[in-house]
């Protein structure tokens, strides 16, 4: 388990716990005392820090390298009936974005989202989550296979932003999610979209127009991300924290201008302390707003979803 | 020996009888043509010589477009709030209230329902000069609103891009409006109403992730800079040297962006005859 500075305390406690055990275990001395204030102190640590989490501690958690990623939640959710389906029809397959179909009980639900790695090989294979034109052709190739089928669409995103390179120019990465976003926000099957890591801007966005938008607690959402932020407001990466202040990029901040519909609360110490839980909370989540999702007509949902994004924003006259 | 002799040394012209060309009466473009600037606007504001395509805003392709320049704006009042309270080096109402006396306008899009050629047509042009023609709540409404006009009145839809992308003092509620624009454009194209993207120098970042785009014609002035991430962000993270010509109306063509490329002075007549086409009906002169 990798720590952040913020997290040293829990560190600092969770070693003194073992040592504890450890004496427990060697010596006949009993220490069940001295390890029980232990634990009880760390409980109150824990939640002392993850409740008052500054909005860059939470971007920080957001990309935590234990943090569970994209697949990690189709596998744990779906089991073995996930099946991966690969390719645009057009260019390649892109391994920044993955999709395919799996069950959650009963339904079937087309599964799509960014993949990062776990690794440097394996961050160099998934391009760290940032897809190319070919990856949101991808996505939507395989959301207009599920519309033929009537099968609902989760996208689960988590990215630091679309590719910004030189092919993915020409292969036009503007027009491919600018497509993405125009055919969501009129596919005729339930959307449902979390946020489950970094949600950088269009790369974001192109997967995630979703009649319920949903957020787990750590994760973030924005236009931009604070470093690039600070860079073209301050004209230096070291303001990222004021940046990240200013942009209102919590889950708390963009279910107040109500861009998401929902949080998802994170166990106690974050997603990456206890990844059972979490999965167990979204995949609740996804059938909880199926659920709510599933008896309108096509019509209600695609006229509730266009009239739910025409009401963004906020201006005066 | 000179045949002529100064007989005082020196310049002798006292600073206040100096006279200098009053400001705005020339033009130079970048490959250093100088241009009268009543020639200019009679040139639709492109440089004569080289054909350079001057920066211009909603004024003056409003006037280009729409019949002796006369249209009726749409949703006028719009202005943006602050809703995040953003504050960088300088607060956002700070910077709206510079850009706004700076420019003379609301917000960095206008929208104008007007004839064209005898024939209506809506337009929503953006302005560069306000706060980088950048799209914050008010945009994205305005574009809504006017593509709500052109859907009840079955009216041709045209929106001029001139943007450098998502205005970030609104963060995630500038990133919504490319999802709110989209989903109008979904309506106009359900509707069967013709939508034209003209995009003009520069077209980048949230616009090309959205209505810039999604035209039933793409269409470009030349030499405009067109692209996703702008080219010093594609060169910092890919450590490549960019080739030639690179994100320019002409590489977006080649690369099958766009529909055709026109030059400004031709722009009214191939967007009417676009709409004359598609729309099954006689051509007009």
């Amino acid at each position: 388990m990798e720590y952040l500075d913020f997290e040293l305390p829990i560190k600092e406690l969770e070693d003194q716990l073992t040592k504890c055990v450890a004496i427990g275990h060697e010596s006949e001395i009993d220490v069940t005392e001295t390890c029980q204030q232990i634990e009880k102190k760390l409980a109150a640590t824990k939640k002392d820090i993850y409740k008052n989490l500054t909005p860059w501690q939470r971007v920080q958690l957001s990309r935590h390298p234990n943090r569970p990623y994209t697949l990690d939640y189709i596998n744990a959710i779906c089991g073995d009936t996930f099946l991966e389906l690969h390719g645009d029809r057009n260019v390649k397959d892109d391994k920044a974005m993955i999709g395919g179909l799996g069950k959650i009980g009963d339904q079937s639900y087309m599964f799509i989202g960014q993949q990062k790695g776990k690794n440097t090989k394996t961050r160099q294979y998934r391009n760290f989550g940032m897809a190319n034109p070919e990856g949101y052709r991808k996505a939507l190739r395989l959301m207009k296979s599920a519309e033929k089928f009537g099968i609902p669409v989760v996208t689960l995103i988590d990215t630091p932003g679309a590719y910004p390179g030189l092919e993915a120019e020409e292969r036009g990465q503007g027009e491919a999610i600018a497509r993405n976003i125009l055919e969501m926000t009129r596919l005729k099957v339930p959307i449902i979209t979390v946020i489950i890591g970094e949600g950088a801007s269009g790369g974001a966005l192109g997967i995630g127009v979703g009649d319920t938008v949903l957020m787990l607690e750590n994760s973030w959402y924005s236009v931009i991300s604070p470093e690039n932020c600070s860079s073209i407001l301050w004209r230096s990466w070291e303001h990222k924290e004021k940046a990240a202040e200013a942009l209102k990029l919590t889950a708390t901040d963009a279910m107040k201008i109500k861009v998401i519909d929902e949080i998802i609360n994170e166990p106690v110490g974050g997603a990456h302390r206890d990844h059972e839980n979490t999965f167990i909370a979204v995949r609740d989540a996804i059938v909880a707003n199926y659920d709510k999702l599933k008896n309108l007509s096509q019509e209600d949902l695609v006229s509730s979803r266009m009239e739910k994004y025409s009401k963004m924003g906020e201006f005066k006259g | 020996m000179a045949w002529f002799k100064r007989k005082e040394k020196g310049i002798q012209t006292s600073t206040e009888e100096k006279r200098d060309t009053p400001k705005g009466l020339w033009y130079k473009s970048p490959t250093g043509k100088i241009v009268d600037s009543e020639e200019l606007a009679k040139n639709f504001y492109v440089s004569p010589e080289d054909g350079y395509h001057v920066r211009i805003g909603s004024k003056e392709y409003f006037e280009i477009l729409f019949d002796e320049g006369k249209f009726k704006e749409l949703d006028k009042n719009l202005s943006s709030k602050d809703p995040l309270k953003f504050e960088d080096s300088k607060k956002y109402t700070d910077r709206l209230k510079d850009a706004k006396e700076k420019t003379g306008l609301k917000d960095a899009v206008r929208s104008a329902v007007g004839k064209s050629k005898g024939k209506e047509l809506v337009i929503a042009c953006m302005d560069f000069k306000f706060i980088g023609g950048s799209m914050g709540s008010v945009v994205g409404e305005k574009i809504a609103r006017a593509a709500d006009y052109s859907l009840k009145n079955n009216i041709p839809f045209m929106i001029i891009s001139k943007s450098g992308g998502a205005r970030m003092m609104e963060a995630a509620l500038s990133l919504m409006q490319l999802a709110k624009t989209s989903a109008k454009l979904a309506q106009l194209a359900d509707a069967g109403i013709p939508y034209i993207s003209l995009c003009t120098d520069p077209t980048t970042g949230g616009t090309t992730a959205s209505f810039a785009m999604l035209g039933d014609i793409n269409i470009a002035e030349p030499g405009a800079l067109i692209g996703f991430a702008g080219p010093r962000v594609v060169r910092d993270t890919t450590g490549k040297d960019l080739p030639e010509g690179f994100q320019t109306s002409e590489f977006l063509l080649e690369h099958g962006f766009l529909d055709f490329i026109s030059h400004r002075k031709e722009l009214k007549n191939k967007i009417n005859l676009y709409i004359d086409l598609i729309q099954n009906q006689p051509i007009r002169a």
